[in-house]
């Protein structure tokens, strides 16, 4: 079962102590399985915890309770088969962009030489577009820019896992075009397991296998997941032209304008380890996960 | 409004400064009338007051005395008349030796604090009682243990350097950004690596602004110590052409000491630029 469950989040809670005594809960119960290889989006309104559920997976973070399993073993703080990608970019000012992705290449082949180090480094650079601007500062680089050495950063430590938090969102359209295309390319040439989070309904039906839909906080619950019915291989200039593509974004859509706001998950009715599977575009069809419940989602169809 | 602010704010201190001048040279070119006083007082003054003349040297008399120094600075006749120079470079060198040891033992045990909670709560309470002690009121305990009033000067240096630069180790080491130790974590860098290439450079600055209070405040220390200890060094030297009643060779002194003081802090000021990254 493995391959079902290359990360599996098992019931996890987390909650933060609010003023007089009291805590509030940003989700309970959380439970959402990936294959491997497979990239899945997270999406969901700001705030709601989307970050949280990512450092816990990163090991930056712990849950108040429930574990995450990856590869058959429970984590207990991160680890470099986790790269992650900062919301905040987290670079450090004081490197230059070389110096910035060099420190993640030196810190995971040890034993490399300088030159190795750089060659790869550069190599990483130069795919995100920076190529040029090695020598500067975070301070001197744009927002753009910033979160660029953030992503060269985390690709270039080649992990088995990439945790993005909003890897895309200060770029402009062409430039995340073309980021998107590559990191696409990486992760499925690589067979990286990615767990991303947008905001950017296009972007996640362009990259993602799997939707996980998030509602609104405190207690935010995964409300369902969406199967991306758009063939495995697309391209981003006419993913609108498939058939499926309106219904799909549509279906996104509608969640973040009301659903997220009024679901309700309601005790006995809604059962969050097995949260719905949709495929919509096709028939808006709503599957449950089979009986057992050894995965919170339904097999690909074939 | 050609005039940048820097021209501006210049010729204002020119104009500034030549206005003191001509007020001090105004206030003590009088003759004043000589006035009843105590005769034991005039004694003591000796004939300065009581010929009328102004005790107070006027601005050439120092610019005169501060030439003639320049010209000296180094000459020993004795210990009761050596150069400025001299008198100066034993100041400074026991301000380095007290403040580098300081430094030294301040950074790792301020890296220790901060990156120990337990330790940081344990050590507060003798930080917390012993940073307000006057520096001087260690001088009679050196004295009577070190049994050396150079040494003793050196210890009362070290002990009024530590603090500003062990707090704010402390400080700096303990808020060092968040996200920048996740970096590190999610890198599996090793606490050594960690120390070195994440927490040494984040904390740099704050370290740096400590060492600057600690060199500002040690050399406020060494006057008044070496007052008290005598023997060398321009707070000596002040003390020694006051009892001499040389108030010219006092003002001179005076303004040495504070060039030598802007100059200490000067320099940990670019130190401080140099390792200062805006995000
Ligand atoms: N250390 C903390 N203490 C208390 N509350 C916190 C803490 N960290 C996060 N929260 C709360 O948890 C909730 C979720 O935060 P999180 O950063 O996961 O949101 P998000 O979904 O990533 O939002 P965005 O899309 O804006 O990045 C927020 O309401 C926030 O106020
Ligand atoms: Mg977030």
């Amino acid at each position: 079962m493995s391959a079902d469950h290359f990360i599996s989040i098992e019931g996890i809670t987390k909650r933060f102590p609010a003023s007089g005594g009291a805590s509030t809960t940003i989700f309970e119960d959380l439970w959402l399985a990936m294959r491997r290889g497979e990239f899945t989006c997270l999406i969901g309104h700001s705030g709601c915890g989307k970050t949280t559920v990512l450092n816990i997976l990163a090991g930056l973070d712990q849950p108040t309770s429930g574990a995450v399993i990856v590869d058959n073993h429970e984590i207990f703080g991160p680890s470099l088969d986790r790269a992650v990608i900062f919301q905040s970019h987290a670079l450090l000012p004081w490197r230059s962009v070389l110096g910035n992705v060099a420190y993640a290449v030196a810190s995971k082949w040890r034993s490399w030489s300088r030159p190795e180090i750089e060659a790869h480094a550069r190599k990483f650079i130069d795919l995100v577009g920076l190529s040029g601007a090695e020598r500067k500062r975070p301070a001197e680089l744009s927002g753009g820019m910033k979160q660029r050495v953030g992503i060269a950063r985390a690709l270039a430590i080649e992990p088995k896992i990439m945790l993005m938090d909003e890897p895309f969102s200060a770029l402009d359209a062409l430039t995340r075009g073309t980021l998107q295309d590559e990191v696409r390319r990486i992760c499925t040439s690589t067979g990286q397991t990615v767990f991303m989070i947008t905001h950017d309904v296009d972007e996640a039906i362009y990259l993602a296998d799997r939707i996980v839909l998030m509602t609104n906080g405190p207690e935010a619950v995964l409300a369902e997941i969406v199967e991306n019915p758009l063939p495995k291989e697309r391209a981003r200039h006419d993913i609108h032209r498939h058939p499926f593509y309106y219904g799909v974004r549509n279906h996104i859509i509608d969640f973040l304008v009301s659903r997220s706001r009024n679901f309700r998950a309601d005790g006995g009715a809604f059962d969050k380890r097995h949260v719905p599977i949709v495929r919509p575009g096709a028939n808006d069809k709503i599957e449950t996960a089979g009986a057992g419940g050894d995965r919170n989602c339904a097999p690909y169809a074939a | 409004m050609a005039a940048s602010l820097a021209l501006r704010s210049a010729v204002l201190s020119v104009a500034l400064f030549a206005g003191f001048i001509l007020v001090w040279h105004l206030a003590t070119n009088t003759h004043q009338t000589v006035q009843a006083m105590d005769p034991e007082y005039a004694k003591l003054m000796g004939m300065t007051v009581t010929q009328g003349k102004s005790a107070m040297p006027g601005p050439l008399d120092v610019a005169t005395k501060i030439w003639d120094h320049l010209k000296d600075p180094f000459y020993d006749r004795g210990s009761n008349d050596k150069g400025l120079g001299i008198q100066l470079a034993y100041s400074i060198a026991r301000v380095m030796v007290g403040y580098l040891i300081a430094v030294a033992v301040a950074i790792p045990v301020g890296f220790l604090i901060g990156m120990s909670p337990l330790l940081s709560r344990a050590l507060d309470p003798f930080i917390q009682i012993l940073k307000p002690i006057s520096p001087l009121a260690w001088m009679p305990l050196a004295l009577y243990t070190i049994k050396d009033s150079s040494l003793s000067a050196i210890f009362v240096i070290f002990i009024c350097s530590l603090w500003p630069t062990l707090i704010n180790t402390a400080f700096g080491v303990a808020s060092v950004r968040r996200e920048w130790l996740n970096v590190a974590r999610t890198l599996e860098v090793g606490v050594f690596r960690r120390a070195f290439t994440i927490i040494l450079p984040a904390a740099a600055p704050t370290i740096l602004t400590g060492m600057r209070i600690s060199i500002g405040i040690a050399w406020l220390v060494i006057v008044a110590a070496e007052m008290l200890v005598g023997g060398t060094g321009i707070g000596y030297f002040v003390w020694n052409e006051w009892n001499n009643l040389s108030i010219t060779n006092v003002i001179a002194a005076i303004l040495v000491i504070g060039v030598v003081g802007m100059a200490f802090d000067q320099i940990l000021a670019r130190l401080t630029r140099l390792v200062t990254f805006p995000e």
